[in-house]
């Protein structure tokens, strides 16, 4: 499946996947780089989208790599997520960086030692 | 797009620390080259759909009208250590992506303004915005082959400031892209060292 597939799809497919929520929760700010742990297995009868996920997210994944797999809107992911939290199917390891000032000094410290090493 | 989910690398158990760089820049100016030079995936495609009034919803019922857009941008990753994973973020830098900014790229290190020197024009809107969201960010130059230009015409023709490092890159090979980035991160640390003596000073 590729981004290009769904783009063509109804909008229908997208609003019965988020079972026509619109928005996720405002509390459970997924970012791009949150990088998603699933808790439990899939299991039978299990929206095959949340499925997905929590096979893909055996290992920490990214939201951003969670999306382009399933080739789904940022959003739409980021309404999936919210269920799967909401449950405690996953657990969701959030980005450390703050979002309104310079980077932490030893943050900055350990990307150029992993550059260097690249 | 080629599908990654047959050949994808997962990261290690212990990573829980995701960071973030962007590379902004017009159509075909290497954005992506430079990505898949430097990440260990092969370079993915996702993207976001937002309405015209600039938020970014999640209101999959706005897809019905008109006045959603789809700003589609590429990835890849690096993973740094054991805790942190680096994700680049290839990003283009036309008006209607700027809306999305704040929600997508927000807690974002820095950027990467990747330019063609036979197309400079392209990149003032990118230096305009990134300016307007207070983004730290560098000048790299990919190498086209065209004529060569001495770096004051280049500033000049960018209006760039001087204490913006502006650098000049082959996005193809891995060492240069890789020199791109260790030149921002130095950039800002730099920034955070002036940043500190300035608390200082007043303190």
């Amino acid at each position: 499946m590729s981004p290009a597939s769904h783009r063509d799809e109804s909008p229908d497919r997208l609003y019965t996947l988020t079972g026509g929520r619109t928005r996720s929760a405002p509390d459970a700010p997924f970012d791009l780089v949150t990088l998603v742990v699933a808790e439990s297995e899939a299991a039978p009868g299990m929206q095959s989208e949340h499925a997905a996920i929590l096979r893909m997210c055996r290992r920490p994944t990214a939201v951003v790599e969670v999306a382009a797999e399933l080739a789904l809107p940022i959003g739409i992911v980021r309404i999936l997520l919210s269920d799967l939290l909401d449950t405690g199917r996953i657990s969701a390891r959030h980005p450390r960086a703050s979002a309104h000032s310079l980077p932490d000094p030893d943050i900055l410290e350990q990307v150029l030692v992993g550059l260097r090493n690249l | 797009m080629d599908s990654a989910t047959s050949e994808r690398t997962p990261l290690s158990s212990t990573a829980d620390n995701g960071l973030k760089i962007v590379i902004v820049g017009g159509f075909g100016v290497g954005k992506t080259t430079l990505v898949r030079s430097v990440s260990e995936i092969r370079p993915l495609n996702t993207e976001e759909t937002m309405t015209r009034a600039g938020e970014s919803v999640d209101d999959v019922a706005q897809i019905h009208t008109k006045t959603s857009t789809t700003v589609a941008f590429d990835f890849g990753r690096i993973t740094l250590d054991a805790h942190n994973v680096l994700y680049l973020f290839g990003a283009p830098g036309q008006e209607r992506f700027w809306f999305l900014w704040d929600r997508l790229f927000s807690g974002t290190l820095g950027a990467v303004v990747l330019v063609d020197t036979r197309r400079l024009a392209d990149s003032w809107y990118a230096i305009d915005r990134l300016e307007h969201h207070g983004m730290p960010f560098i000048v790299a130059c990919n190498d086209f082959g065209g004529p060569a230009h001495t770096e004051q015409e280049i500033r000049e023709a960018l209006d760039l400031a001087d204490h913006v490092p502006l650098v000049e890159c082959d996005a193809r090979d891995r060492s240069s892209s890789k020199y791109v980035l260790i030149t921002l991160v130095t950039h800002l640390q730099r920034l955070q060292a002036q940043a500190r003596s300035l608390r200082e000073t007043r303190a």
